[in-house]
């Protein structure tokens, strides 16, 4: 079970009332017409899934509802840290 | 090879069983194989196994980091099926369905292959029309399905609560009278068995390391054992870590790798014989020939290697089976684990070649890659013997999500995605 700490409540919450939305860090093409079938495809579907660090979008489904980011270990399921949209991971991967 | 039947099993009890010979060599890899497939489970195995049988492609090495058969081939809930909504994906399901019925006999090793019959439930209209569109749609494709009410559906669950009074009341099923279970290590055992009789190496305790590409051409594997090993061709088979092993071929695949868990109870006397699903509110359960109840679970929603399951997850499932099967309330679980499976965003596989040349891939089946075992591997050998894709899997290809033409299984096939 995790015990996520929601960086708009300020709080711990537990996993339960946190929802996984995929990998974070994901911009939309700027100009989605002028993109190639490659492009789009990869933008749309393609993914990280690393085993190990992974920057991932969380929302507080059943709390402020909320989105925010998390750098979570995916082999240790250590969460290293939890950050707001917009700002950038302090835990990268090597 | 020697070969298992009744007379054998007599003979060697006279000699206190203890003159069998061992099952498969435990081989030092050759310099260069025609094709290495790298991961030994159900797929694996069988893929070896098709090749040699049915291409006369014996020198292969099927290279395994654990054991043959210990991923998710061993921790699977063991449901056989065929049901599913679209052409591409009743094909390909029904082509395993087909070989899974003779499977045993071309083995020559039992897998207890059991055709008990699976039950997908709905408890909402929509679930009904789902149903209903997806029986009418296996049966033109010729796999054999019904449409059952609660009536029916008591006949053949007794145990189960039909009522209207329950919080999602059944309101009917579709059945798959050709579905069942079979014994998920036997299948693994068996393939391996076979695949070995033909000169097949099974090289366990080996990891792939990393890919060896020449301009853009596949021409062998590092391992952490035993150095470079050369081949032809190279298939990977490797579920939840394909992406780890597309990583090392330097492109990105449209996978993520989930936990899916299952836990099995204490040991009871028979109750349950046949398969209930539910898509609605999320459980699946059989019974083995042991006794013990095999209830399997959703995925848990975040991204994850562990091998190990969130208990939100398991508690929703319990509540799941407790509400069909109230009986059920009492009895004690024994055993719990994960998986890690590959989802793909359309719910169905990949078997396709690659952007480097000569390495393939088979993954991407989800939560549902153990029905497919023999079918999957039949058409993945194919395609690694003539090095062009097998027409069963043509539509699932890797390049699909740059196409467009998705094959969109999610909830359509009656499954617990």
């Amino acid at each position: 079970m995790f015990h996520i700490y929601c960086p708009h409540c300020a709080e711990y919450r537990e996993e339960e009332e946190f929802h996984a939305a995929g990998q974070a860090h994901i911009p939309r093409p700027l100009d989605p017409d002028a993109c190639s079938d490659k492009e789009w495809g990869e933008y749309m579907f393609f993914r990280k899934n690393p085993r190990g660090i992974h920057h991932e979008l969380w929302v507080h489904a059943a709390g402020c509802r909320k989105f925010f980011n998390m750098t979570r270990d995916t082999q240790t399921y250590e969460i290293k840290e939890v950050y707001k949209i917009g700002e950038q991971p302090s835990v990268v991967a090597e | 090879m020697q070969h298992y039947s009744g007379f054998g099993l007599f003979k060697h009890s006279l000699t206190h069983h203890e003159n069998w010979q061992r099952v498969w060599r435990n081989p030092t890899p050759k310099k260069k194989y025609d094709v290495i497939i790298i991961g030994g489970g159900g797929h694996g195995l069988a893929t070896a196994y098709y090749l040699a049988k049915e291409h006369g492609v014996t020198n292969v090495a099927v290279i395994e980091k654990g054991y043959l058969g210990g991923g998710n081939t061993a921790r699977n809930t063991t449901i056989v099926r065929s049901n599913y909504l679209w052409d591409e994906s009743a094909h390909l399901y029904e082509h395993a369905m087909k070989l899974w019925e003779g499977l045993s006999q071309d083995l020559n090793y039992n897998v207890m292959f059991s055709q008990r019959g699976v039950l997908n439930l709905g408890h909402t209209l929509q679930d009904m029309r789902d149903i209903e569109r997806r029986v009418n749609a296996n049966r033109l494709n010729g796999i054999d399905g019904e449409v059952l009410d609660p009536q029916s559906i008591k006949e053949i669950v007794p145990h189960m609560d039909c009522s209207a009074n329950s919080r999602y009341p059944v309101m009917g099923a579709s059945w798959q009278p050709r579905g069942g279970v079979a014994r998920h290590d036997a299948v693994a055992w068996g393939f391996a068995r076979g695949a070995d009789s033909y000169g097949v190496d099974l090289i366990q305790q080996t990891e792939v390391t990393d890919l060896i590409i020449e301009d853009g051409t596949i021409v062998g594997v590092k391992t952490n054992r035993f150095g470079d090993i050369k081949a032809d061709r190279v298939g990977s088979v490797v579920a939840g870590n394909s992406t780890v092993i597309a990583k090392m071929a330097g492109f990105e695949l449209p996978l993520e790798s989930h936990p899916l868990q299952a836990l099995v109870s204490e040991p009871i006397k028979p109750v349950l014989d046949t398969v209930v699903m539910s898509n609605h509110v999320h459980g699946y359960v059989s019974q083995s020939d042991k006794g013990d109840l095999v209830i399997g679970a959703g995925i848990d929603g975040y991204t994850g290697y562990g091998q190990r399951g969130s208990y939100p997850t398991i508690e929703h499932t319990v509540q799941a089976i407790v509400e069909l099967f109230p009986m059920f309330s009492r009895v004690r679980m024994n055993r719990q684990w994960g998986g890690i499976v590959d989802t793909c965003p359309d719910a169905c596989p990949i078997i396709s070649k690659t952007p480097i040349k000569n390495l393939f891939f088979n993954c991407g089946w989800g939560t549902g890659g153990f029905k497919a075992t023999p079918g999957a591997g039949n058409v993945f050998a194919a395609s690694l013997a003539k090095g062009e894709m097998h027409p069963l899997a043509e539509p699932f290809s890797m390049f699909r999500f740059h196409n467009g033409a998705l094959i969109d299984e999610h909830g359509a096939a009656g499954v617990a995605h």
